[in-house]
C-alpha cells in the first residue's frame, strides 16, 4: 500500500494518541512525542513499526502526539490514519 | 443470556478512548459502545475501528457489552456490521427500527459474516431501538423478531415524531411505554426504558425509574455514570419484600425437595409465577449487594 | 544493610550517617531532652527604636553574619506564588557565599531559578522535599550534596530535635509589626496558617521576618511571635503573588471516574465503622480527596451524624462542613483557597496549629495520631503496599512527601485512592521506584477496578465483607493494569545516590539514584 496524502487520525484527548501521515519518496520516518517516552517510548514505536510492516508500507512519514493511548488505541488510531492517507476519494 | 440483570446500560462514545476503556469500571449492567449519535459523520470510520479493537482487546469482565450500529438508512451500517460483528459484541443495538423486514434483512447480514469467521449462528443478539410512531405500531412483530432479546423505547426521537414535547414527568410517553412493555412480555424478551436527560437532576431520574419499574421495564439506558448508582438502589427491593421473597423461595424449594404440591406462605396460595417473581426479585437484591 | 522493608540503605552517603528504617515505632531516641535554642536578647531601647525593622533582606543577611556552609529555611505557604526564596537567594548569589543547605518546608516549581544555583554549588545540599524541575534536576544529579526528603511531620522532628539545625530561618509574613509578631491571614498575600514555619521560629539561630505589610503593634492574632523574631525586614520586592498563593475556591471534580473512586471510598469507610458520630478526619485538596470529603458530608447529613474536628490542607469543602456543624472545629496547618484563608482569620472554631503539633512523631501528642482516618494519592504502590509519592515511575524525582507518612501511621484507617492507569502507566507495580510510606501504614487502596485491602490491616474483615465492594487482590490489580498497559522499559539509574527518604522518625526508608538516562 502507498501513502498518497497527508492526514490525521486520533485526538489529543487524554489516552488518545493523534496520528498524522504524509507521503514521503524513499523513507519510513517515525517520530513520536509521548509523556511516558522512557517507559513506553520504544514500545509505541515498535507497535507503529509492526502494524505498517503487516501492511507493507515502506515509505511515509508518521508523526504521533500521544496521550497515554493503550496500544488498541494505537493500533486503531494507525489504521484509521492509513486507511484514509491510502484513499483517494478521501477529503 | 436472555434473563440477564439489565438494571442499567450506559451509553459510551465509541470515539472516545479513555471513556471506551473505563466503561465498564462503572458498575453499569450493560454497556453500548456507541458508533451512532456520538459520533459526527467524519469520524464514523474512527469510531468503528476503535470499538472493533476494543472488543477484541479489552477484557469488560461481567458487564455485558453492545455496540450500536448506524441505522439502515445511512451508508455506516454494511461496515458497521462487517467490522462489528466478527470483533463479538454480546447484541448490537439497533436504532430507528419500523418492521420485522428490516431485521430479518439484518438477520441475513449477520448470520453471514457469523458463517464466515466461524462464529455460532445467531451468536450475536439483536436489541433494536423504537423511534418511530410506525416502530410502535409494528412493536409486537418487531419484539417476536430475529436474536431479538431486548426493545427499548427511545424518547427523544418518538416524541419528535408524533410532534409532542418531551417532559420531566413523561407522560407523553405512557402510551408507548405500556405498549411496549406488553409486546416484550408477549414475546417472552426484556424491555429497557429510554434515558433520563438531565443529568444534574438525581431525583428525577429515581422519579422516572420507579415509574419504569412499575410499569414492567427490566432496566434503564443511563447516558452518565452518575446516574448508575441512584437507578440501581431505585431497582433494590425493599427489606420486607426481600424476606417475603425469601420466605417463599424457600418454601418452593422445600416442596420441591419433598414432592408436595401446593405450597403455602403466611396462609396464602403459591403458584409458579409468584416462585418466578420472587426469584427475581431475589436476584435483583443480590446484585445490589443485599445478602440473601 | 537492608532495612525492616527489604530496601538496600548504605551505612554512609556523602559524610551522612544512615540509620536503617525499623519498623513504625521501630525507632525511638533515648535522650528525651530538647536542645535549647539560642538565646536571642535584644535592649530594650534597640527594640523601642525600632532597630529591628530594616529595610532590605540584604542587610539581615549582613547582620545575622551568613557564611559558607551554613542552613537556611523556607516555608512554602506561598507555594506557587512564593516569590521570597528566589528574591533570597538573587541576593546571596550577589554576596558570594557558597555551600549552602536549603531547609524548606517544600521547593516547588516556582523556584526553578534556584537550579543553576545548585550547579554553581551556591547550594549544596536542600531538605524538606523538592517539587517539579527542581526535583528533576536533582534526579539529574545537578546537586552537588544530598536531597534529603522529609514528611511535615519528619521536618518538625529534625529541627524540635537538633537533627537539622538551621543557623537562619527566613520567614515570609503577609503582615507583621515592628516588634515581629507575624500573622498570614491579612494583607495582600494572604496564605492563612505559617504552621510550617513554627518550629524554624523556635529552634534557628537567627530568624528573619519578611513583609510587604508593616501593620501597626500588635499585629492581631498573632502565628509567630516576637519572641522569637530577631530582625523584621519590610520591603516594596513582592514576597508572593497572590494569584499562585491561593486558587480562587477548590471545585469538585467533575471526571467520573474519580467521583466513582471517591464513592468507593465513603462505602470502604462505612464498611470499617469509620462514619460515626465524633469522627475525626484529614483531607487534602487533590481531585478524589476533595469529592470524598463531599460525599463524606452527604453521608453525615443523612445519618444525621457530627464529627469532632477534621484537619486541614484546609479548603473551602472542609470550611463548608464546618460552617454547617459537621465538626466542631477544624484544625489548620495550611490553607488552599480564599475561602479557607477567610474562614481561619473569622471563625474562631478554625483554629491555626504548628507543623510539630500536627505530625512530629517525636513530642508529647501530636494530632495526626488521633485521626480516623485519611485519604490520600500516591504515584505508585507496590504489592506490600508501600507507597510513593516523591518519584514519578519513570525515577524522576518530582513530589514531596507532604503529611502522607504521618497521616497514614497516624490514621486508623487510612486509604491510598488512585486511578489505577494514569496515562499507559499502572499506578500498582511489583516493586514502587521509591518507598516513601511503608505498606505497613496503608490499610486500603482504592481504584476504579476494585478495592484491596492490606491484610494486616484489623479492618480487613470488615472491609471485604462488604459484597458491595469489589474485593481484589494487589496481585490481581496489578496483572488487570499490565493487560491493559503491556510490560514497561526499566529505569536505568547511576551509582550516584542523590536523595534520601526518612520515614517520620529520621530513620532510612530508602534512598533515590541519579537517573542514567
Amino acid at each position: 500500500m502507498d501513502i498518497i496524502q497527508t492526514v490525521k487520525a486520533g485526538t489529543l484527548e487524554s489516552g488518545d494518541i493523534l496520528i498524522t501521515i504524509s507521503p514521503h519518496d524513499s523513507e519510513l520516518i517515525i517520530e513520536l512525542e509521548t509523556p511516558v517516552e522512557s517507559l513506553y517510548g520504544e514500545k509505541i514505536k515498535q507497535e507503529i513499526l509492526d502494524f505498517l510492516s503487516s501492511l507493507e508500507i515502506t515509505k511515509g512519514v508518521i508523526k504521533a502526539i500521544d496521550k497515554g493511548a493503550l496500544e488498541y488505541t494505537v493500533l486503531a488510531r494507525m489504521e484509521t490514519a492509513i486507511n484514509r492517507a491510502c484513499l483517494e476519494e478521501f477529503e | 443470556m436472555t434473563d440477564r440483570l439489565r438494571r442499567t446500560r450506559l451509553y459510551v462514545p465509541g470515539n472516545n478512548p479513555s471513556m471506551v476503556q473505563n466503561a465498564s469500571v462503572f458498575g453499569a449492567d450493560s454497556i453500548i459502545l456507541d458508533l451512532e449519535d456520538s459520533i459526527p459523520v467524519s469520524e464514523k470510520d474512527a469510531a468503528r475501528i476503535l470499538v472493533r479493537n476494543a472488543l477484541q482487546f479489552l477484557d469488560f469482565s461481567n458487564t455485558e457489552v453492545t455496540v450500536r450500529v448506524n441505522d439502515s438508512s445511512t451508508p455506516f451500517l454494511g461496515d458497521d456490521l462487517f467490522e462489528i460483528i466478527p470483533a463479538k459484541p454480546d447484541a448490537i443495538i439497533i436504532p430507528k427500527v419500523e418492521s420485522l423486514k428490516e431485521l430479518k434483512k439484518l438477520d441475513i447480514q449477520v448470520t453471514i459474516i457469523e458463517k464466515e469467521n466461524d462464529m455460532e449462528v445467531g451468536s450475536i443478539k439483536f436489541m433494536p431501538i423504537i423511534e418511530t410512531a410506525i416502530g410502535v405500531v409494528n412493536i409486537e412483530e418487531i419484539a417476536s423478531g430475529p436474536r431479538v432479546t431486548v426493545i427499548s423505547p427511545g424518547g427523544e426521537d418518538l416524541t419528535a415524531d408524533l410532534g409532542i414535547e418531551r417532559t420531566k414527568e413523561g407522560a407523553e410517553l405512557s402510551y408507548i411505554q405500556s405498549r411496549m412493555v406488553v409486546a416484550a412480555a408477549a414475546a417472552k424478551i426484556q424491555i429497557i426504558d429510554t434515558v433520563f436527560v438531565d443529568v444534574n437532576d438525581i431525583d428525577g431520574l429515581i422519579q422516572s425509574t420507579k415509574k419504569a419499574i412499575s410499569m414492567g421495564f427490566h432496566g434503564k439506558s443511563c447516558i452518565h455514570p452518575i446516574q448508575i448508582k441512584p437507578i440501581h438502589e431505585a431497582f433494590l427491593p425493599s427489606p420486607e419484600k426481600i424476606a417475603q421473597a425469601k420466605k417463599i423461595v424457600e418454601a418452593y424449594e422445600k416442596a420441591t425437595r419433598d414432592g408436595t404440591g401446593a405450597i403455602t406462605v403466611d396462609g396464602r396460595m403459591i403458584d409458579v409465577p409468584v416462585v418466578i417473581r420472587s426469584q427475581r426479585l431475589l436476584e435483583r437484591a443480590r446484585a445490589g449487594g443485599v445478602d440473601v | 544493610m537492608k532495612n525492616a522493608i527489604d530496601r538496600e540503605i548504605p551505612d554512609e552517603v556523602k559524610g551522612r550517617k544512615l540509620r536503617p528504617f525499623q519498623g513504625n515505632d521501630g525507632y525511638l531516641p533515648e535522650d528525651r531532652f530538647i536542645p535549647a535554642t539560642r538565646m536571642r536578647a535584644h535592649s530594650s531601647s534597640f527594640v523601642r527604636q525600632k532597630k529591628k525593622v530594616l529595610s532590605s533582606l540584604k542587610e539581615a543577611l549582613v547582620k545575622v553574619g551568613l557564611k559558607d556552609g551554613m542552613t537556611l529555611s523556607f516555608h512554602h505557604h506561598f507555594r506557587g506564588g512564593d516569590n521570597l526564596m528566589n528574591h533570597a537567594f538573587e541576593i546571596i548569589q550577589k554576596m558570594g557565599v557558597k555551600d549552602l543547605t536549603v531547609n524548606a518546608s517544600s521547593v516547588q516549581p516556582v523556584h526553578s531559578p534556584l537550579i543553576p544555583l545548585m550547579e554553581s554549588k551556591v547550594i549544596t545540599n536542600i531538605e524538606g522535599g523538592a517539587n517539579g524541575a527542581p526535583g528533576e534536576a536533582i534526579s539529574r544529579g545537578k546537586l552537588d550534596g544530598l536531597l534529603t526528603v522529609r514528611s511535615h511531620g519528619g521536618r518538625a522532628r529534625a529541627i524540635d530535635s537538633g537533627d537539622s539545625h538551621i543557623d537562619i530561618a527566613i520567614i515570609g509574613a503577609p503582615t507583621a509589626d515592628f516588634m515581629g509578631n507575624l500573622n498570614g491571614t491579612n494583607g495582600r498575600y494572604a496564605c492563612g496558617p505559617l504552621g510550617y514555619a513554627w518550629p524554624d521560629a523556635r529552634m534557628a539561630d537567627n530568624v528573619i521576618a519578611v513583609t510587604n505589610e508593616l501593620v501597626s503593634f500588635p499585629n492581631y492574632p498573632v502565628s509567630i511571635p516576637m519572641t522569637l523574631v530577631d530582625w523584621v525586614v519590610h520591603t516594596d520586592v513582592p514576597i508572593g503573588d497572590p494569584k499562585g498563593i491561593v486558587s480562587g475556591t477548590t471545585r469538585i471534580t467533575k471526571d467520573p471516574m474519580r467521583l466513582k473512586i471517591a464513592s468507593t471510598v465513603i462505602d470502604v469507610l462505612d464498611s470499617a465503622g469509620i462514619i460515626k458520630e465524633g469522627l475525626t478526619f484529614q483531607s487534602g485538596a487533590g481531585g478524589i480527596s476533595l469529592a470524598s470529603s463531599y460525599f463524606l458530608m452527604e453521608e453525615m447529613l443523612k445519618k444525621k451524624i457530627k464529627g469532632s474536628w477534621a484537619m486541614g490542607g484546609s479548603t473551602a469543602a472542609l470550611v463548608d462542613m464546618l460552617d454547617r456543624g459537621l465538626f466542631d472545629y477544624l484544625l489548620d496547618v495550611q490553607a488552599f483557597d480564599v475561602t479557607a484563608v477567610n474562614s481561619l482569620r473569622n471563625n474562631p472554631r478554625h483554629i491555626e496549629i504548628g507543623a510539630s503539633c500536627y505530625a512530629s512523631p517525636f513530642n508529647a501528642a501530636c494530632a495526626v495520631n488521633l485521626l480516623d482516618t485519611i485519604v490520600l494519592g500516591a504515584t505508585e504502590v507496590d504489592l506490600n503496599f508501600n507507597a510513593n509519592t516523591v518519584t514519578e515511575s519513570d525515577g524522576r524525582i518530582l513530589h514531596g512527601i507532604g503529611g502522607h507518612q504521618d497521616t497514614s501511621s497516624g490514621a486508623e484507617l487510612s486509604i491510598l485512592a488512585f486511578p489505577l492507569i494514569r496515562g499507559r502507566v499502572s499506578v500498582v507495580v511489583d516493586n514502587v521506584t521509591t518507598v516513601v510510606t511503608p505498606g505497613e501504614s496503608i490499610d486500603v487502596v482504592v481504584t476504579e477496578r476494585g478495592v484491596a485491602v492490606n491484610p494486616s490491616s484489623k479492618h480487613f474483615d470488615e472491609i471485604t465483607n462488604n459484597k458491595r465492594l469489589n474485593i481484589k487482590s494487589m496481585e490481581e490489580l496489578k496483572n488487570e493494569a499490565l493487560k491493559l498497559t503491556g510490560p514497561r522499559k526499566p529505569i536505568r539509574f547511576k551509582d550516584n545516590i542523590v536523595g534520601v527518604i526518612e520515614n517520620r522518625d529520621g530513620t532510612v526508608l530508602d534512598v533515590i539514584y541519579e537517573l542514567a538516562d
